[in-house]
């Protein structure tokens, strides 16, 4: 039986991890390779990277410190931020990601989905929606990296899914940017819609607080992994010890 | 000892190079089976799709150099899938160093693909020097949509949906359908089983 995944998530701003509370106000919390290893090393399943400046400012991911990481752990990894074209996310995966995601500019170009799964498979191309409840329905939002520049797209969040999905993504990653960085539990009710017409894996992100608001995500929303920034790098919930207390729980978790 | 990367020119290979850089075992990318010819052992790596990684591995002369090849061989993922004898995904024969053929993983209820994720692996034999060092039951990393159903010279076997090989081997020849340089502990010790095999 597949485990669920307990995922956490660097957000990186110019080489440094940083954490903002509803993607604003950021403060440095270490260095990437430190972090990553640390993670790696605590049991973490899988690290995910979004440099949060790339999209706004139009530059792409520096491959370098993805081959830094690379070299440190010997868990899974994908890298986002401002791929555009087959050979940005060629440069990443060559340089030892695993996946790379797409946000923004698969919004701008839904087409780019398509070439990326042509070119490297799906089982390596994230795409990652942040989304938000906006006049009765959730809708999409891009360039979430920068508040200034934000904004909300036409498309629901549900029909970007399915559509992301029918182009060749392999995974989704749904943030609930109503709940990012506030702790107070995943989004379970956008969630569960997501889970009911997402036949690829799905990733919950946006909320963590407690280690009740993972086995509630992964019970009732049955995603299949839960991504989390905050209380990983504030030391709120240790991996090791939410991982015994899932199995507790009797959630299939890697030990 | 030197361990040979058979390089598809599609497949991402650092990851495995980083594996072997951490358990301080020197490696070389080869493109060519002569540019392989000082090395002790093999591993054949795969991310991508069937058909154009045994379109460049015969247009390297792979395909024939592998039949013969006495030095232990280890296929990765697709590189795994590649040594049996035809694969569903773009309908396109392989290797044929093992007997079977791959499959598309069927969807199921609950089950998604790519099946992507830790799952446990559990021995389909007593001993093996494959699983030297391991046990029934850990996790391994996997990302695939096709697989290989358990044949007679299935190691261990995973389940997703239906059971299925996930560490083959007969004689020297091979093959991890999970990802051992992305497997943490138990990835790297099934890695080094496979360096120190027949050693």
């Amino acid at each position: 039986m597949l485990a669920k995944r307990i995922i956490p998530c660097l957000d990186v701003r110019d080489g440094r991890v940083v954490k903002g509370v509803r993607f604003r106000n950021h403060e440095d919390v270490g260095d990437i390779v430190s972090l990553a290893a640390r993670y790696a090393g605590e049991g973490a399943d899988e690290l995910v990277f979004y440099d949060i400046s790339a999209s706004p400012e139009s530059r792409s991911v520096e491959p370098e410190w993805v081959k830094r990481v690379a070299r440190a752990i010997d868990i899974p990894f994908c890298v986002a931020g401002g791929i555009r074209s087959v050979d940005d996310a060629r440069a990443r995966l060559f340089a030892g990601a695993d996946k790379i995601s797409v946000n923004s500019p698969a919004l701008a170009d839904p087409d780019m989905i398509n070439r990326l799964a042509d070119e490297f498979g799906r089982q390596c191309i994230v795409v990652g929606i942040d989304s938000r409840e906006v006049g009765g329905e959730w809708r999409v939002h891009s360039n979430t990296g920068d508040p200034g520049k934000t904004r909300t797209e036409t498309r629901a969040t549900l029909d970007w899914i399915e559509e992301a999905i029918e182009r060749g993504a392999g995974e989704i990653v749904l943030n609930c940017m109503d709940q990012d960085g506030v702790r107070e539990g995943y989004d379970i009710k956008q969630l569960t819609a997501a889970r009911a017409v997402c036949r690829v894996p799905l990733i919950a992100s946006g909320g963590a607080g407690a280690m009740a608001h993972f086995s509630e995500v992964f019970r009732q929303a049955d995603v299949d992994g839960a991504l989390a920034a905050s209380v990983f790098h504030k030391q709120v919930i240790g991996i090791g010890e939410l991982k015994a207390w899932l199995a507790q729980q009797s959630i299939e978790v890697r030990p | 000892m030197t361990v040979a990367i058979i390089h598809t020119g599609c497949a991402n290979i650092f990851s495995v190079q980083t594996a072997l850089d951490r358990l301080g075992v020197p490696h070389i990318l080869a493109e060519r089976p002569a540019e392989a010819s000082g090395a002790d052992r093999l591993i054949l790596p795969g991310v991508g799709s069937a058909r154009p990684a045994m379109e460049n591995l015969r247009a390297a002369g792979w395909d024939e150099a592998l039949v013969a090849e006495p030095r232990p061989l280890l296929g990765i993922c697709l590189g795994m899938q590649l040594l049996f004898e035809a694969s569903e995904e773009g309908g396109v024969e392989c290797l044929g160093l093992l007997p079977g053929n791959v499959m598309a993983m069927t969807a199921f209820d609950g089950g998604r693909l790519p099946h992507m994720g830790w799952n446990r692996i559990h021995f389909e034999i007593g001993q093996d020097p494959m699983l030297t060092g391991i046990e029934d039951g850990e996790h391994a990393y996997f990302v695939h949509s096709y697989a290989v159903p358990v044949t007679q010279h299935t190691v261990a076997s995973s389940t997703h949906g239906a059971r299925f090989s996930a560490m083959v081997r007969r004689g020297n020849v091979m093959g991890c359908q999970f990802h051992p340089e992305r497997s943490g502990k138990t990835g790297a010790r099934i890695l080094n089983n496979f360096l120190e095999f027949g050693a």
